[in-house]
């Protein structure tokens, strides 16, 4: 049994695995009930002043027969009133001293607004405090929420308003509505947050009803573009999450959240540098008692690598997430058949011979059975093959020995100047993956 | 009524492969599908259905999410002859019976996926539970079957010392030495065992109670004594020609297609009397060791056969034949005492007098014969009566009469689980409850020795 408790900023939990702030901590039985069931921590719902939500809120995409790909909502922050929730936030704390509960905020961009949430959260003792600088809609029209979160300078003056009146560690939570997520995360930093965390929802529409033509969801035949979350995000999630963990001027501690369903997707979110991780969607898809397996198989893992504590885990891949540019031209990998595991379903044929490289041939061998060979010299390694393959182990994609030692773009541009010839033409430009 | 012998001469290593596992095991990515078809239901109805109460979302849960030791240890944690219930257990009529996808879809695999997790703990040679710290206690468990496996296991893990005495070689009962090994290779109830007996419980074989050792003996070092003896031989037909060569008692029959693969059936005409598991299991034995024609005897109809529908279709496509309605007169010899026939007679079924089973009455002067070479009686169990009462239990006819809660026989310090106390209503002859029963009397005895004494300060 390794040590899965973890310290966030001052912030200490059980385990890494927290709810975010949503409807599952929306009250004091909620996040009880949570904590009873093994979670470590709750950012409660969001407290702000006074809102009104509308009947009829959130819309799922389902894939293919499996539900909640992605989740969209259009629900507002709390909707009760403040000293209801903070009697109740005093009491939840009180039964569980150990766990780790932090109260997220959202008020006007106005100095004392901040001053005067955070000295009456904090009075009824709170671990920390998250600063809701995200949810994509309906608060932004009122000046706050994402409205306040794209901007970098909005960000760096309020969190430095809560750092003046606060005496608990302060989280600001990101939108990932913007171009740059570093962009905010570096203003956070200078105004003083001494964690972030990320992401919130991103701006979506679920669908459109083709009988009524109506949105999805719609509130008496009108819909407006809501927040998407869910298993559907992770991989915006992480990117983000690692692009603030690589670069020096955030530097803070990083929770993790982003379409959460498992021990695996916490792990990722661990190496790639997250302190623990926030889950919304996975414990309104099937209720709280998931963080059981989100703890064994956690557990689990770190036993079978030999580690003693989850610390271990955090930031180990950062260091592997790089620019385009430092990636070596010269590693090669190609793919490869297994005759004895593949079913012959021609599909990673069809997916080369259409839309990759035309590299996989379709043979049929002395006793007139059919097989698939990919011809190596013309595989470019794009992996295709390997994704659409639906037998696991069929086709394997294997590191092939370089011809030239490596040379990464950056490399190559350099040795290009110092040559000092000037001659190559052919993209001078900075490269990016598209 | 004659029969037509197939002159056939089937090598042994022909008739091994005929008891190799039937089933295959799940493939990785059928059992990643099926695990995510699983909607992972709160209060879900197939844990209640399960008599040992697996959490069986949780565990496949697990599966789905790549944690297969933390799977498997959900599965032996509620059930700690997990790997040979996910083989055995009739799941149609348990947990998979109870399944909501039944109304809307497919019921989810919930055996196989259980076999896929404890096949994955059995071949990584996982140890998934330690014993409690020692409690000064000790325990006798009599009979090393599902039953006191899982009492044993229990108990070990509650701090107890625990002596498990085995009159047979090997430990694992029915599990060992009577369900076919084309549905439970012996190895699965080996692993269980050793699973059992790394937590330090000390498994004594081939040591019979009320013969090796004493009954006084158990009582006078033992704090508590759990009994799980199970039951014992086939009882008597009662008719002229039992004793003739070829007349066997189907546990016994089993039991020797365990251990070496007897080559004097090939070829061979069967009749098995009885239609429950064992005859079924008897029947479809005699298939595999070469007989070219098994007839099943029962004086009954379909309707009344106790078997599952699963096994009545396994024997079916196995080419096993029935005779319903028919009851056996009388087995019949040659000078060399070996069976050539059994002489039956034709029943009908009338409605008994106080609304029970349809009683079979023999119709008169419709006797038949049918020329067979081997009989095998599969007609119930009898009880293991002289260890019972030397230990001066109460009982029915043979079942130890128990607390139904705690599992106490009429001696208090004396707990009995498993098929021991099955009959007259009292729980089913059943591997899964014999677990379950053995877990009860662990925590009964627990309550009892431990529990009780610490809130007493
Ligand atoms: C042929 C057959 C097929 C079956 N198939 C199935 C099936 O598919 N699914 C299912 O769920 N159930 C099945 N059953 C039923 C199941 O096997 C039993 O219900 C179960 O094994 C009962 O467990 P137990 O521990 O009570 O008894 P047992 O398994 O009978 O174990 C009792 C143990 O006690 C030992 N013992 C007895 N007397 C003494 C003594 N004096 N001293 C020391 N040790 C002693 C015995 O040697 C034995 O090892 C089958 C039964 C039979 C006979
Ligand atoms: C219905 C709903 C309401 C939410 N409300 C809030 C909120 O009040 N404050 C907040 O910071 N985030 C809110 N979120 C965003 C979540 O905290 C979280 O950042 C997001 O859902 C991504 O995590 P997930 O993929 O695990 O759901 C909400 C999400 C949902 C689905
Ligand atoms: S889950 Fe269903 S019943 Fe419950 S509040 Fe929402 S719409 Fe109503
Ligand atoms: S996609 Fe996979 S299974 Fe299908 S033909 Fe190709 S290698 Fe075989
Ligand atoms: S009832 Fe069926 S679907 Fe529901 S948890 Fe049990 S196995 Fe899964």
């Amino acid at each position: 049994m390794a040590d899965l408790r973890i310290n966030l900023a001052g912030i200490a939990s059980p385990n890494p695995f927290w709810l975010a702030s949503a409807p599952p901590t929306n009250t004091g039985y909620q996040v009880q009930r949570a904590f009873e069931a093994g979670w470590g921590g709750a950012v409660w719902k969001t407290l702000g002043d006074p809102i009104i939500n509308t009947s009829s809120r959130f819309a799922a995409v389902h894939f293919n027969g499996q539900r909640v790909a992605g989740f969209n909502n259009i629900e507002l922050i709390s909707d009760r009133p403040l000293e209801i929730n903070l009697k109740e936030i005093y009491e939840t704390k009180r039964r569980f001293p150990n766990h780790a509960v932090v109260v997220s905020l959202m008020v006007e961009p106005k100095q004392e607004k901040w001053h005067e949430i955070v000295k009456r959260v904090e009075d009824i003792g709170v671990d920390g405090l998250e600063l809701n600088f995200g949810c994509p809609h309906g608060m932004a029209e009122r000046g706050m929420g994402a409205a306040s979160g794209q901007q970098p300078d909005l960000v760096e003056m309020q969190t430095m308003w809560v750092k003046e009146a606060a005496r608990t560690p302060v989280i600001v939570k990101l939108t990932p509505n913007i171009t740059d997520i570093t962009a905010t995360a570096k203003a956070a930093v200078r105004g003083g947050a001494d964690a972030i965390s990320l992401i919130n929802t991103i701006n979506s529409l679920a669908g459109v009803d083709i009988e009524t033509w109506n949105t999805i969801p719609h509130v008496g035949g009108k819909g407006a573009h809501g927040g998407y979350c869910g298993p559907a995000v992770k991989p915006i999630a992480l990117n983000m999450v690692a692009e603030c963990a690589r670069n020096p001027l955030v530097g803070v501690p990083i929770s993790g959240i982003g379409g959460i369903s498992g021990w695996k997707d916490a792990v990722e979110f661990l190496l790639m540098g997250s302190t623990g991780v926030q889950v919304c969607t996975a414990a309104m898809h099937h209720g709280f008692s998931i963080v059981e397996d989100m703890i064994d198989g956690l557990n689990n893992y770190l036993d079978s690598k030999g580690l003693l504590s989850v610390n271990e885990l955090i930031g180990k891949s950062v260091e592997q997430y790089s620019d385009w540019g430092d990636l070596d031209l010269n590693y090669a990998v190609v793919a490869r058949i297994e005759q004895e595991t593949c079913i012959l379903c021609n599909k990673c044929h069809i997916a080369c011979e259409d839309t990759s490289h035309q590299c996989i041939e379709r043979h049929t061998d002395e006793n007139g059975a059919a097989y698939l060979k990919v011809r190596e010299e013309d595989c470019v390694g794009c992996n295709l093959c390997s994704i659409v393959c639906p037998v696991e182990g069929a086709i394997t994609m294997l590191e092939v020995p370089a011809a030239e030692m490596p040379l990464s773009w950056n490399q190559r541009q350099a040795a290009i100047a110092a040559l000092g010839n000037g001659k190559d033409s052919d993209n001078p430009g900075k490269k990016e993956a598209v | 009524m004659s029969m037509t012998v197939k002159a056939a001469y089937i090598p042994v290593d022909s008739l091994r492969r005929n008891f190799a596992e039937v089933k295959a095991g799940m493939k990785p990515k059928e059992a990643m599908e099926e695990s995510n078809r699983c909607l992972y239901c709160y209060d879900a109805p197939c844990i209640k259905a399960c008599p040992t109460g697996i959490n069986i979302p949780s565990f496949i849960k697990k599966i789905a999410s790549g944690n297969m030791k933390g799977s498997a240890r959900a599965i032996m944690d509620a059930n700690p002859v997990g790997a040979t219930c996910a083989r055995v257990c009739p799941t149609e009529e348990l947990c998979e019976g109870a399944c909501v996808l039944n109304h809307s879809s497919k019921p989810i695999m919930i055996g196989d996926l259980q076999r896929y997790a404890t096949d994955w703990a059995i071949h990584n040679d996982s140890l998934l539970f330690s014993a409690g710290a020692d409690n000064g206690k000790s325990i006798a468990i009599i009979g090393g079957g599902p039953a006191g496996l899982s009492a044993a296991r229990e108990l070990a893990r509650f701090g107890f010392a625990v002596t498990i005495f085995e009159a047979k070689e090997q430990a694992g009962g029915l599990d060992t030495y009577g369900i076919v090994s084309f549905r439970l290779p012996q190895r699965i109830s080996f692993w269980e065992i050793d699973q059992v007996r790394k937590l330090g419980v000390d498994i004594r074989t081939s040591t019979k109670v009320g013969i090796d050792v004493s009954v006084e003996d158990l009582l006078a070092k033992h704090d508590a004594i759990v009994l799980a003896i199970g039951m014992a031989k086939v009882p008597i037909l009662g008719i002229e020609g039992e004793q003739l060569a070829g007349v066997y008692d189907a546990i016994d029959f089993i039991e020797s297609t365990k251990a070496e693969l007897r080559e004097d059936l090939i070829g061979k005409r069967v009749a098995v009397i009885g239609a429950g598991n064992t005859a079924v299991d008897a029947a479809t034995c005699s298939v595999r060791l070469g007989a070219s024609l098994v007839k099943m005897i029962y004086r009954r109809s379909r309707e009344e056969m106790t078997a599952y529908d699963f096994e009545f279709e396994f024997a079916k496509q196995d080419g096993v034949e029935f005779a319903w309605l028919s009851s056996p007169l009388r087995i019949i010899g040659d000078e060399a005492g070996n069976v050539t026939a059994i002489e039956c007679q034709r029943m009908s079924l009338e409605e008994s007098e106080e609304g029970g089973r349809r009683r079979p009455v023999p119709i008169e002067g419709s006797s038949f014969m049918l020329e067979v070479d081997a009989v095998i009686k599969a007609i119930g169990q009898l009880r293991h009566l002289p260890l019972i009462e030397q230990l001066g239990l109460a009982h029915k006819r043979g079942i130890v009469t128990v607390d139904t809660a705690t599992y106490q026989t009429s001696n208090p310090r004396v707990y009995a689980a498993g098929d021991v106390v099955f009959g007259e209503g009292q729980g089913e002859a059943m591997v899964v409850s014999a677990a379950q029963q053995g877990k009860k009397t662990a925590y009964a005895i627990y309550n009892t020795l431990v529990a009780r004494r610490e809130q007493h300060g």
